[in-house]
């Protein structure tokens, strides 16, 4: 779909009457309905992807995701089941006693507005339900109403609201108009997490078959392949023997990485992304190189090929259900610990769900860097490692031979990705990673990085082209960061730790900055990585000239 | 309608209390029966609704890290932001409670021309909201002069504070007056920035109306009706000794609109928005450790038949593209 100029939605932004800019609506935001139109919202799953979890993913637990069926949203008949009402409030009671963050967080807010102008959707749109504390009351109206004492005798007058069609459709558009980046979390004074409101509003959404084909085919993907690009196990290695191809082309030196390979002292996962698509390849080819350079045992899966889950952005039984391969195939191949690449959310998912899930995983030992002898203690339990801190680590140690020079045409910055930054606090391992394999490294302002940090603004499975007007607004809180770093410093490149924001943060400065380009922080590492007999490098991982090399 | 509502309410309470205190055998009800009903009915809805929550477990550890983890032992923790020990959300939580913490980050967004974002600091909601409550609970604690005999040192402690500026006779409290201004602050902003005027709902101007009626039926009956003290102490003791008498047409009228305007608030206490107060202490964004990679945290409905799409499975869909891939098989 054609997208309006970035100028002409920057004058829109700043100017087009919306709460952000001063207009208030006329009506209460309960008389305010939601209407679907081409460009506002992402597409239906399709009826073969809901049939195929039906059958295949999920035989055990029927109605977890509605009856297969086709359906538009733009029309006023979704092919509800019958009795969806009472579905969604039977769900809501299931969760309300699954969940004591979901009962507090309906019943503490204030209202007091410190989250409003938190989020980057809000910041984007201007929209009044992009507030997290009215996103948050879409679904706490209905709690009210059926689910408290002053709701049940008051209704209307205590803020409650029956279950309607209509309140149907407002959590269809604003459930996926949040990216679960926990930002205004941070602000409110009770540590209210619009994430925890807009996962259990779409488990429920989920219950009455109410869904968007970009998490659904990606989550089928992954329970079938192992990753959610669908790569099959060949493919999945051809692909990153292909990367290994550059690599000897760009350094000279030959990678000879290994699949499902039993005994392996290490596990290596990481988002399928990496191995398939621009820019997340040069990030493989930083870890192949990496690896390499320390001459670390590690074995690739080709069935635990996915370190994103899909699962985080659908309901909980698929999270748990993609992420129990990592330990099964850990347990299958026999490795001593699990090392993870660079991602968001696949990272909230290890560091907060996945030993909950699937653990203990007694058959795995607490992580120990065979090359400095680290003990990761903080992953005693999980036996999982960040890439970041397993390179922080080798390089605090001085086992890496590192030539910064070779970064010396870029002017980085860095995107804390949501989770890691508000899920996990992983700050300061890749800012030290950073500052050891580049000279030029340039901070954006200080509300905008580390717990502060801003979404992408295309999180949380919501990155898919027909939305791109809604996604370019979302971002845009980061991409105007990182335009103020880019006049200032000269900043050319925007890097992270994170998949996602490799894809979409590059379509965000193709929109807003279009002269900045993004990175893995280990495509950094792979350029300046000094490997043992090399040929005199000319370019970078991605075939672009060093500086100096320009002519 | 949102405005008008509550505080209709809220009028329609102080003309209850103000007829109710004057016929006869009212005063005994607003003064004795109403008083041990509405402490009752505090006590058993706060401890019901906290027990409500209590009763839905923690299925996963859900910290909101706002600083550094505990990571490689030469990186620096923020160890109250982030904690990785018991000891750091305890201190996370004091100030969090003590000191509105997370309030205390507010930022303002504005939107300018080019587009360009500019966060700017933003702490009058921290600051007011900081002034009610502590008002508010120095209040609370005075007025513990009623109810208990002798009166605790720390009390008059506190009322010696609160008046040490030494204004009129009795004694003018400078917390009635930030606690009015602090009040009057809340309520101005709700209404006039337009964000917060477009989310607010009956609910939370109510309390607000409540409470400034509370305070200003309060203030009246110290500096400018001037009720009885000796009676009113007579009857508080009472209350508290179990032993409650009413010397009949002693006591002012303003005394009972304030009792029952306190008496109201306390019933609605449970019910409502006003429970952040318990509810702060148990948001598991701030009160968990962040070691969920250390210490396992168990999910008691943690359904262990959920099981991945088996190996087993994916070699059997795949095993030819493996073997011609040269990818280890289990069958060959």
């Amino acid at each position: 779909m054609a997208i309006i100029k970035a100028d002409k939605l920057g004058v829109s932004v700043a100017k087009g009457p919306s709460l952000m800019t001063g207009a208030v609506p006329k009506n209460d935001w309960w008389d305010v309905p939601a209407t679907f139109k081409p460009g506002n919202y992402a597409y239906p799953a399709k009826k073969e992807i809901i049939e195929y979890h039906t059958q295949k993913t999920f035989p055990s637990h029927p109605g977890l995701f509605g009856q297969p069926r086709d359906w538009d949203p733009e029309t006023d008949d979704w092919n509800l089941p019958d009795g969806w009402e009472k579905i969604i409030l039977n769900g809501l009671k299931e969760r309300l006693d699954k969940f004591r963050s979901l009962k507090i967080f309906m019943d503490c807010c204030v209202r007091c507005g410190a989250c409003a102008d938190k989020c980057h959707f809000f910041l984007g749109t201007g929209d009044p339900k992009n507030m997290p504390v009215l996103r948050a009351e879409l679904l706490r109206s209905v709690y009210r109403n059926d689910f408290t004492l002053g709701g049940k005798i008051l209704g209307k007058m205590a803020g409650g609201r029956p279950m309607t069609f209509g309140v149907l459709k407002e959590w269809f558009m604003y459930y996926y108009q949040c990216t679960e980046c926990r930002r205004c979390s941070v602000f409110c004074p009770y540590g209210i997490d619009t994430a925890e409101i807009t996962m259990i509003g779409r488990e429920l959404l989920h219950l009455v078959g109410v869904n968007i084909n970009w998490i659904m085919e990606p989550a089928a993907n992954s329970n079938r392949t192992g990753n959610h690009m669908g790569l099959q196990p060949h493919t999945f290695k051809d692909n990153i023997e292909y990367l290994c191809d550059d690599i000897e082309e760009i350094t000279g030196i030959r990678c000879n990485p290994t699949f499902n390979r039993k005994g392996a002292e290490v596990l290596f996962i990481t988002p399928s992304a990496d191995v398939f698509a621009e820019p997340g390849i040069y990030t493989a080819m930083g870890y192949l190189l990496l690896f390499e350079h320390i001459g670390l045992d590690y074995t690739w899966s080709t069935y635990a090929s996915e370190g994103g889950n899909f699962g985080l952005f659908t309901n909980n039984e698929m999270m748990k259900k993609l992420n129990g391969k990592m330990y099964a195939e850990a347990k299958r191949l026999g490795v001593k610990w699990i090392l993870g690449g660079e991602c968001g959310h696949m990272w909230r998912v290890l560091h907060q769900y996945m030993d909950t899930m699937n653990g203990p995983a007694d058959f795995l030992q607490v992580p120990t860097s065979p090359i400095t002898g680290t003990r990761f203690d903080n992953a005693a339990s999980t036996k999982m490692v960040h890439i970041s801190e397993f390179t922080a680590d080798l390089i605090k140690h001085g086992k890496l031979k590192l030539d910064p020079k070779r970064n010396d045409h870029r002017i980085a910055t860095y995107h804390d990705s949501c989770n890691p930054a508000r899920a996990m606090g992983l700050l300061e391992e890749p800012r030290y990673v950073l500052k050891n394999v580049c000279n030029n490294f340039h901070e954006m302002p200080e509300n905008t990085i580390r717990e502060s940090t801003f979404c992408c603004g295309s999180g949380t499975g919501l990155n898919t082209d027909e939305i791109m007007e809604l996604r370019m607004r979302a971002g845009l809180p980061r991409a105007n960061a990182v335009k103020y770093v880019r006049e200032k410093h000269e900043v050319n490149m925007l890097s992270c730790v994170c998949a996602i924001d490799r894809a979409t943060l590059t379509s965000l400065n193709n929109y807003w900055n279009p002269d900045v380009e993004v990175c893995g922080v280990s495509e950094l590492v792979g350029n300046a990585l000094v490997m043992e007999g090399e040929k005199e490098r000319e370019t970078g991982l991605r075939f672009e000239p060093l500086a100096g090399m320009e002519g | 309608m949102r405005i008008l509502n509550p505080f209709i309410a809220v009028l329609a309470l102080i003309a209850v209390g103000l007829v109710a205190a004057q016929v006869p055998g009212g005063q005994a009800l607003m003064g004795i029966v109403l008083p041990y009903l509405a402490f009752a009915l505090f006590l058993g809805g706060f401890a019901y609704r906290v027990m409500q929550w209590a009763k839905s477990p923690v299925p996963f550890r859900i910290p909101t890290t706002c600083g550094q983890a505990n990571s490689l032992p030469w990186i620096k923790q923020n160890k109250i932001d982030c904690p990785s020990t018991k000891l750091g959300v305890i201190a996370r939580m004091i100030l969090e409670v003590f000191l509105f913490r997370s309030l205390f980050r507010n930022t303002k967004a504005e939107m300018h021309e080019g587009p360009k974002l500019v966060y700017g600091s933003s702490k009058f909601l921290w600051l007011f909201a900081i002034l009610f409550h502590y008002c508010f609970l120095i209040i609370v604690l005075r007025h513990m002069r009623l109810f208990i005999d002798p009166v605790p040192g720390f009390v008059a402690a506190l009322e010696f504070g609160d008046g040490f500026l030494q204004i009129g006779a009795p004694v003018f409290y400078q917390t009635d007056a930030i606690f009015l201004g602090a009040i009057a602050f809340l309520f101005l902003r709700r209404v006039m920035l337009s964000n917060i005027r477009y989310i607010s709902l009956p609910a939370d101007y109510f309390p607000l109306f409540l409470i400034f009626g509370i305070a200003v039926t309060g203030i009246l009956m110290r500096y400018v009706f001037r009720a009885d003290v000796v009676a009113i102490k007579q009857l508080t003791h009472g209350l508290t000794t179990f032993a409650p008498a009413i010397a009949a047409g002693q006591i002012s009228p303003i005394f009972f609109i304030h009792v029952f305007l306190v008496c109201a608030l306390l019933i609605y206490f449970p019910f409502s928005k006003l429970m952040h107060m318990a509810g702060v202490f148990m948001s598991p964004t701030r009160n968990m450790i962040n070691n969920s990679r250390m210490v396992r945290h168990i999910n008691p409905w943690n359904d262990p038949n959920i099981k991945p799409h088996s190996y087993a499975g994916y070699e059997d869909e795949f095993r030819e593209f493996m073997k011609e891939g040269g990818i280890p098989v289990e069958k060959e």
